[in-house]
């Protein structure tokens, strides 16, 4: 079969997703009308419209604060952690008996691959609320005193980016330290929060505890700037971030952020080459490079960039890009047309700049928001591309010469999420690590997640953490 | 009363290890809880604002590299040096405040200046972790510092509540710029002199005097600077710096109305208040 | 950096320190991401038309092998009559790659394969350990090539690898080829006893180095055999021989792949690794037994839509 031998279409059954034609909003327990504008909610893969969910209005928010007020005053706030605890454990066992489901239907609203779905942002988020829940009951051994209070209501809202996953990593640690939540999943990407809910509910979950509230920027500006709401968490953009930060001045509201990057992949010619081209292709084309802590700068020592090079863009040219539910995909659909056209004008840029584009030759479809995975290579600093955040599927490749030079390169960025540092040798990676301005350092390896390791940036990455013991500080009263 | 007239001193700034006068040549007259003279203090301009971020940026490599042990040995020595001056601090204080209490003002200042320096080699193993994630991974996190803090510092207590500002931001490896207590800031200027003579390298901390709510937007916009301590902030002004740190996504360090009661123990709110969170994975294999 | 010359990569044989040299200059392996990329990849999933597909490429790669100390000419003449025609009752089904047996059964599966195209690969020096002289080893060789083997599977002196006499490994491997004539020579490198995947590169180089046509995992007698992962460094190491002189060499795990779905991992890894080139016997083979009637049994499922049973494959 020499040459040409073609993957058959290997798709996951829509069908598991049990999708229904329109999706509510959840406060105090129950699925409810909201009484803002709905929205359509698209499958980017294949522009079709996949359900209609109602969104929430500023009344609408007032009530779900409140609600949760109710329940952190009457309830939640006062509960052992020993009884929360339970009901989380339970939540972490529901998403793992619907994991296929959920898998389906992120991949169907979201339009990343449902291999990662599958094998990454359902089973991480399961783990997030298994990990989370055992603290319940053991806060005062957290390092924040022998009784940590909680803070009230927590107010949060998240990207589209890992739909699910953001609001486990936010749910999660919210209520193991004994806040009620408000959470507004993003516009593009609501259901899998609202199966979320469901869950909640499957838990048998005091009502108030977790509300659920679709809508576009608006409701999360309600939500946050809201009286009632005692703690904001906001996973998103820079810009968005300054925006709420900024809207809360003087508010006393404690906050965390987890904002862009521009993260650096250095490759030292040491590097073992095979796994740092693995782990640059995972950097960037991840999620369709929707990915905050993306290894979106490749700085390559120059002694070997050309047979990198080579490497890797042979490697990317095997990456599938197409059906969201067909198992064998790599690459998935750009969220939406408005990002779509963000990659497009970014990527127009760097040819404008003087970079040279290389794009991989793989088949397209040609309905769907898509985007072959693209290389920049003769990047340099100045370029836009080297500068501002794509999330998107093009990856901006730099060269250095010493040491110096890459760590310098690498932290020359308002940003500092995340880095990825490639060499052999133990005591440059613990060299490097230590100089980099970033809160998350992956050496040998890039883009791994757990619950117990904390993660969150520096410089206007955000601040604060989520995960590990770090992450509870965001969530108590300390 | 000797016949002998005192050699008056005069309270400068102190940026980059330097005592310069401020570049605008103003000063402002400096007068006791009673309203009388003490002294002229410099009134420090945006621009003394914007070199002394430069020389706290400058310091931080270093300062921030020193092993933990070495910035607690220098920090201890401050202490000492503290304790030397002792009668000069009593002075000031009780003159600045008013108050009776001087002396157990300034040993609870010296007593929390060395709480600190003992904490310099603790931070990493009571903040940091080693993760247990799911996969074949050694990951580990250590705490970090910010970079470089703004620090208002309080109004009111013109050296315990300094100390207890600057003391934990340096411990922690920030280097800092000090907005000293506007109508007090004749201790600040002495502990800088004290700082001058430690070993505590130029630029790690740096002490402006002047108007607080003129230097401190400045400060709080600039984009060299990581995080902001509003504890002396005027209630005022308190909500535009706050915006104003947003543009660059800054640290806040926020107290309610009022000052605390800095003869309370202190707890490590304010070390993690400057600290990052740094994360590391490397796979464990052969 | 550029591709070196030939010329270059005949002078790192010169010696032994520019042999060591060249071998510890290759980039390490990261055991964690090499394991984790096999991994990943072996989530591929292959159906219908494609799968059908991999049976039968899979079917033409396998080295139907018998090394067993109870071998007869019995047993092998079974085996060739499955070589062959390994489905009777689907005469589409193309044969296996080669038959693979001792030197001394050589004659007898020559005689059995005919002008059917099976190929028959002989292991030889003093297989599996390895532990005789070069001039038995030779011997061994020259038995099996003069008994009309057209394949050769030799063993690697791992002792002389891990003790680092690099050189000596490297001769023996030349001395080997030339007493293999025509015939193909498979190096087997014994990666279950070369622990790392540093080893396991450094000996796909030393073997390329020395004119191996394939290099193989394993043995079969020695735990663990084939595996995915080794697999994949190996690959890697000839789509970089490749790269650097233009030569295909040919890559055979063997031991362990017994199912339908290894087999398919193994061909994905092929394809996405190596690249689709590499999807034919003259570069790919398993070494397996058992392995061939999983094939046919998945082959009819497909074909007849319902499971099939041990019972309609032959056992040989």
């Amino acid at each position: 079969m020499s040459s040409n031998w073609e993957y058959a279409p290997a798709p996951e059954s829509r069908d598991i997703a049990n999708l229904k034609p329109a999706y509510r909003m959840f406060v105090d327990g129950k699925f409810v009308e909201g009484s803002g504008e709905p929205l359509k909610t698209v499958n980017p893969a294949t522009e079709e419209v996949l359900a209609e969910v109602g969104t929430a209005s500023a009344a609408d928010v007032d009530n779900a604060v409140k609600a949760a007020r109710r329940a952190y005053d009457r309830i939640w706030g006062r509960m052992p952690g020993a009884e929360r605890a339970k009901y989380i454990f339970r939540i972490a066992r529901l998403i793992q008996e619907r994991a296929r489901e959920l898998a389906v239907l992120e991949s169907l609203d979201n339009g990343k691959p449902i291999r990662e779905s599958r094998d990454v942002d359902v089973p991480t988020a399961a783990a997030h609320f298994f990990y989370h829940a055992g603290w319940a009951d053991k806060l005062g051994y957290a390092g924040f005193g022998p009784d940590p209070r909680p803070l009230g209501v927590a107010g949060q809202v998240i990207p589209w980016n890992f739909p699910l996953l953001m609001a486990a990593w936010k749910i999660a640690p919210a209520l193991a330290c004994g806040n009620t939540v408000v959470l507004k999943p993003a516009e593009t990407t609501p259901l899998t929060a609202l199966v979320l809910a469901e869950i909640c509910q499957q838990a048998d979950l005091p009502p108030g505890v977790v509300n659920i509230l679709p809508g576009a920027g608006d409701v999360g500006s309600e939500l946050v700037n809201h009286a009632g709401v005692d703690k904001v968490a906001f996973t998103g953009s820079t810009e968005v971030g300054k925006l709420i930060q900024r809207s809360l001045a003087g508010s006393g509201k404690k906050m965390t952020m987890e904002l862009g990057g521009k993260a650096a992949n250095i490759v030292f010619d040491d590097a073992p080459l095979d796994q740092a081209v693995e782990g640059i292709v995972n950097g960037i084309f991840f999620n369709q490079g929707h990915v905050c802590c993306a290894g979106s700068r490749l700085l390559v020592q120059e002694s070997i960039a050309d047979e990198l090079l080579d490497k890797l863009r042979y490697r990317v040219s095997t990456l599938r890009v197409g059906d969201s539910l067909d198992k064998n995909t790599d690459v998935g659909a750009i969220n939406s047309r408005a990002q779509l056209e963000k990659i497009q004008e970014l990527a127009a840029a760097g040819d404008a700049e003087g970079a040279q584009r290389w794009t991989s030759p793989v088949p397209v479809p040609e309905k769907g928001f898509f985007f072959a995975p693209t290389v920049f290579s003769d990047v340099q600093q100045s370029m836009r591309i080297a500068r501002e955040e794509i999330f998107g599927p093009v990856l901006s490749v730099l060269t250095f010469r010493t040491p110096d030079e890459a760590v310098a390169k690498a932290n020359n960025t308002p940003y500092g999420l995340s880095a990825g540092i490639w060499t052999e040798k133990g005591s440059r990676i613990l060299w490097a690590a230590q100089r980099m301005r970033a809160g998350v350092v992956w050496a040998n390896t890039f883009n791994r997640f757990d619950p117990t390791a904390p993660f969150g940036g520096y410089q206007e990455s955000g601040f604060g953490r989520e995960g590990g013991r770090a992450g509870l500080e965001a969530y108590l009263d300390v | 009363m000797s016949d002998r007239i005192s050699v008056a001193k005069t309270y400068k700034l102190y940026i980059g290890g330097a005592f310069p006068r401020s570049e605008s040549g103003r000063s402002y007259p400096v007068n006791d809880s009673r309203g009388g003279f003490l002294a002229n203090a410099s009134q420090g301009s945006r621009k003394d604002a914007r070199d002394a971020v430069a020389a706290a940026r400058k310091a931080f490599p270093g300062w921030s590299g020193a092993t933990a042990y070495n910035r607690g040995q220098v920090l201890y020595r401050v202490a000492e040096l503290l304790e030397g001056r002792r009668e000069q601090f009593v002075a000031e204080v009780a003159a600045s405040e008013g108050t009776k209490r001087g002396e157990s003002i300034v040993d609870a200042a010296i007593d929390r200046w060395v709480w600190y320096a003992g904490w310099t080699d603790k931070v990493a193993s009571v903040f940091g972790a080693s993760n247990p994630v799911a996969g074949p991974y050694f990951s580990f996190s250590v705490p970090e510092p910010t970079g470089v803090v703004a620090v208002l510092a309080p109004q009111a207590s013109s050296l315990l509540g300094l100390v207890s500002v600057v003391a934990p931001v340096i411990a922690t490896g920030n280097t800092c710029v000090v907005v000293a207590s506007q109508d007090r800031p004749l201790p600040a200027i002495t502990l800088s002199e004290v700082l001058a003579t430690s070993d505590v390298p130029g630029g790690v901390v740096n002490v402006l005097t002047g108007r607080t709510a003129e230097i401190a937007p400045w400060l709080a916009a600039h984009a060299d600077v990581n995080a902001l301590d509003l504890t002396g902030a005027p209630e005022a002004i308190k909500a535009d710096l706050e915006r104003a740190a947003a543009g660059t996504v800054k640290r806040l360090v926020r107290s309610g109305r009022g000052e605390p009661d800095w003869a309370r123990e202190p707890d490590v709110s304010r070390l993690r208040a400057v600290l990052e969170t740094k994360t590391v994975w490397h796979p464990m294999g052969v | 950096m550029s591709a070196p010359s030939t010329t270059e990569l005949s002078e790192v044989t010169r010696d032994d320190a520019s042999l060591r040299r060249f071998l510890h200059g290759l980039p390490g392996v990261d055991q964690v991401g090499v394991e984790q990329r096999a991994a990943t990849l072996g989530t591929r999933s292959i159906k219908k038309a494609s799968k059908l597909q991999a049976i039968d490429t899979a079917i033409s790669m396998v080295d139907l092998t018998t090394l067993e100390g109870a071998d007869t000419p019995g047993k092998v003449r079974t085996l060739t009559a499955k070589a062959r025609r390994p489905d009777p009752e689907y005469a589409e089904v193309p044969h296996v790659g080669a038959v693979c047996v001792y030197p001394d059964l050589v004659a007898t599966a020559v005689a059995g394969v005919g002008d059917s195209g099976v190929g028959v690969a002989s292991v030889a020096t003093a297989f599996p350990s390895g532990r005789s002289n070069l001039a038995v080893k030779l011997a061994d060789t020259e038995l099996a090539v003069e008994a009309g083997a057209t394949e050769i599977d030799m063993v690697i002196d791992r002792g002389a690898f891990l003790s680092g006499r690099y050189g000596q490994v490297y001769e023996e491997i030349v001395a080997v080829k030339a007493a293999c004539g025509d015939a193909h020579l498979k190096v087997i490198l014994e990666t279950g006893e070369l622990s790392t995947y540093d080893n396991v590169r450094r000996a796909s180089w030393l073997a390329l180095l020395a004119g191996g046509d394939f290099i193989k995992t394993s043995t079969g007698k020695v735990s663990p055999a084939a595996t995915l992962p080794v697999t994949h460094v190996m690959l890697q190491a000839v789509r970089d021989w490749r790269d650097r002189t233009g030569e295909l060499r040919g890559v055979k795990p063997a031991g362990g792949i017994r199912t339908t779905k290894d087999a398919i991992r193994y061909l994905v890894a092929v394809h996405e690794v190596a690249g689709p080139e590499w999807l034919t016997p003259k570069l790919f083979r398993f070494g397996a037994s058992s392995l061939l009637n999983d094939l046919l049994m998945q082959r009819r499922t497909q074909l007849e839509g319902h499971y099939s049973g041990p019972d309609y494959v032959t056992v040989d």
